[in-house]
């Protein structure tokens, strides 16, 4: 009754304080020493707990990364494993500071929220995967087909545009959790599992057989995913966007966490901008002079990260694609540092 | 002689003075005024306090969202429903759904607690100890643990829908469910509902009449001939005359799954018969404990009435056991309805999953959807409770109690 208590809390705080969500979550954080950050209950490559409990992920590094860029030490993150359904409701009443779980940017979800995206840490799309043993080799083969999804996503409502566009049937069977859906699909109570592409990948490695199951090639809709913080502190609003414009724009001057230091004794101006050693563009934020040295310290630069989570290194071995900089053919671009 | 006692003159204000005042008189009337007006005044601060921080924060608030596309599917829906319904619809839907759940439940939480009980107390050795360890067993057993058993258990028994089980060919067993052939009215049909309807209520007067004929003038009427007439006969003379009132759509294997004919999804299956048996064990041991509150006396009257031990239970024991049963029976009929919103962990669309669950997180909107839920299931206990409260009236009325 998580969601319950998670209304509640936000009843209580609209109806109780006399001004809420007013511009303090850096010193609440600052106090607390430490950054509470929504995450999955474990998608391989985004956010999951290993064996150790250690938390993985491209969504935990960012986490990690505004952790880094505020305390210098990455551990100082609480990570909160929440449900697809849970998500807004626990950033709102404000039990996590970001919330930066796979979640994908739309406009109702920018502007009814009383949240907003700071970017996109991950360029995805929805697909399908299915049993080789079905035969099938296109999602437009898919008609009457039982669907497994899990509930509260996008996903949900892009699975029935795409299947009525096509004028196909379909039965839908929703979840609350990942691992239900995925263990109801490896049941055989559904032909096919659909989310995110990177999340089908992911799931596959669960399976128990990943072999006999296959990706569709189709990408039904765009699902641009990205950390989001609460409306009214602009503040940590610009902190925790250009965290994740610091990384990109360390991989882009090809600035990494093994080469960082020979990097910053550089005569080159656009790096000692960066770096701190010219300029306060860190102060202004509220953080410190050296806020992209220690972000790069802590994880990385973006193409590390990328890398180590979900990219070529990680089980995943996903490509880079879509999500390479924008001059290696990609999409990720950040502003300036000036 | 007897004179009749006079009437007390009307002495509202007295009357308000000591329901509201108690001891305290008029101060205490004043002080249960102030105290409300305060508590009202709270309440609404509350309210117009959130309303204006939601605002500042930007969250939508209110529930103008009702009326909004929902843009999901359910796959159980008892009304017709489509993804461009509103959400005010996928609600009733979620409810229907909640309610279905609910009754076929309980229904059959009764049946399967009376057997049971009955089974426990039972003189035979054999039979007491299978009602013992039934209820040992399951009511020690986690509820969501036992739903989670009937769904991953039976859906993996269960084949594929290419390779499903056939019962004659008309009904076939998958791990997509059970479908069976669905009815298809033809114009034979309202005669035949007419007649059906009108043979149920001549049944049921004719019951009713031959109670009275017995408890008044000791007659014993043999009615099921009758009714047998009524039920069986009259709709099968109409189905003669005016032709079939229904065919039946056959359901037929056409690529993924079955189309055509009606289904029943396996987590209502899996759901219904997880609450039912948990619930049931429940209900046995409060059977039982009513049954064990009737003093021994009434069986052995039965006995050397020579009324066989079942009549004896039929017509005697159970009728005074019902008093101490119905109040803890409606607990349990409370606890199964509120515990079908487990239903979310096997993806059986209920009010929980798809209103509280989907519909929230599509709208964001927490206190709104929330509240509405709990006062939804709030309203379904309150009316459970009514109807118990005046089934149990009636037993204690017609007990003499």
């Amino acid at each position: 009754m998580k969601r319950v208590t998670l209304a509640l809390s936000l009843a209580l705080a609209a109806g109780l304080t006399a001004q809420a969500a007013d511009a303090q979550t850096l010193k609440t954080v600052k106090d607390r020493g430490m950054v509470s950050c929504g995450v999955s209950q474990g998608l391989p490559g985004f956010s999951s707990p290993d064996d150790k409990g250690n938390w993985t992920g491209i969504d935990v590094d960012v986490c990690r990364a505004i952790a880094g860029a505020i305390f210098n030490d990455p551990t100082k993150v609480k990570f909160v494993p929440l449900s697809a359904k849970d998500r807004f409701t626990a950033l709102q009443s404000g039990e996590v500071d970001v919330l930066s779980r796979n979640t994908t940017w739309t406009i109702s979800r920018d502007t009814s929220l009383g949240a907003n995206f700071t970017g996109v840490t991950y360029y995805d799309g929805q697909g399908f995967m299915v049993k080789k043993s079905l035969k099938v080799n296109s999602a437009l083969e898919l008609n009457s087909a039982s669907v497994c999804v899990q509930t509260g996503t996008t996903t949900e409502q892009n699975l029935a545009d795409y299947f009525k566009a096509n004028n196909m049937k379909y039965e839908v069977i929703a979840f609350a959790t990942n691992d239900e859906t995925v263990k109801a699909y490896e049941a055989g109570r559904c032909d096919v599992f659909t989310t995110d592409q990177s999340g089908l990948y992911a799931n596959r490695l669960k399976l128990a057989s990943p072999n006999d199951h296959m990706v569709l090639p189709e990408i039904i809709s765009k699902e641009p995913l990205g950390p989001m913080v609460r409306h009214g502190d602009d503040q940590w609003f610009d902190i925790v966007k250009w965290t994740l414009f610091a990384m990109l724009t360390a991989e882009e001057l090809g600035v990494t966490s093994k080469n960082i230091d020979e990097k910053a004794k550089l005569e080159n101006p656009e790096l000692k901008r960066v770096l701190g050693s010219d300029g306060n563009f860190g102060e202004q934020l509220g953080l410190t002079k050296d806020w992209v040295v220690r972000i790069v310290k802590t994880v990385g630069n973006y193409g590390e990260v990328f890398d180590r989570t979900v990219g070529a290194g990680s089980p995943l071995g996903i490509n880079r694609g879509v999500n390479n900089l924008w001059n290696k053919g990609g999409l990720q671009y950040a502003p300036p540092i000036r | 002689m007897s004179t009749e006692a006079r009437k007390p003159p009307p002495q509202i204000a007295l009357k308000i003075r000591r329901i509201l005042g108690g001891k305290a008189g008029w101060n205490g009337v004043a002080v249960q005024f102030a105290f409300a007006a305060i508590l009202g005044w709270i309440g609404y601060e509350i309210v117009s306090n959130a309303r204006a921080n939601l605002e500042n924060q930007h969250i939508a608030a209110g529930f103008g969202f009702l009326r909004n596309n929902a843009g999901f599917d359910v796959n159980q829906t008892l009304i017709s429903y489509t993804g461009s319904d509103t959400f005010l619809r996928v609600f009733v839907v979620g409810l229907l759904n909640t309610l279905v759940v609910s009754v076929v439940g309980i229904v059959f939480a009764t049946v399967i607690g009376f057997i049971v009980a009955l089974c426990r107390l039972s003189p035979n050795w054999l039979l007491s100890r299978v009602g013992e360890i039934y209820v040992e067993v399951i009511r020690n057993l986690p509820l969501l643990f036992q739903i989670l058993f009937w769904y991953l258990a039976v859906l993996a028994a269960l084949p594929n829908p290419r390779q499903s089980i056939s019962l004659f060919g008309i009904a076939f067993i998958s791990n997509r469910g059970l479908v069976i052939p669905s009815p298809i009215g033809q114009s034979g049909l309202a005669p035949f509902l007419a007649v059906l309807a009108l043979g149920i209520v001549a049944s049921l007067a004719l019951r009713v009449y031959a109670r009275r004929a017995l408890f008044q003038r000791g007659q014993v009427i043999r009615i099921w001939p009758s009714v047998l007439a009524l039920l069986f006969g009259l709709p099968l003379a109409t189905m003669l005359v005016f032709g079939l009132p229904f065919t039946f759509e056959l359901p037929q294997l056409r690529g993924f799954n079955f189309a055509g004919g009606s289904r029943i999804i396996p987590e209502f299956v899996a759901l219904t018969v997880a609450l039912a048996t948990y619930t049931a064990a429940f209900i046995a041991e409060i059977v039982r404990a009513g049954i064990l509150s009737v003093h021994k006396g009434q069986m052995e009257a039965g006995s050397s009435l020579g009324l066989s031990r079942g009549a004896t239970l039929r017509l005697i024991v159970v009728p005074q056991a019902m008093r101490v049963i119905v109040p803890p029976l409606t607990n349990q009929y409370l606890n199964l309805t509120k515990n079908s919103s487990l239903a979310v962990a096997i993806g059986y669309p209920d009010l929980v999953s798809v209103f509280a669950g989907t519909s929230l997180s599509q709208t964001g909107q927490a206190i709104e959807i929330i509240a509405m839920t709990m006062g939804v299931y709030l309203l379904i206990s309150l009316l459970t409770s009514a109807i118990m409260s005046v089934y149990g009236w009636r037993v204690s009325r017609s007990l003499g109690a």
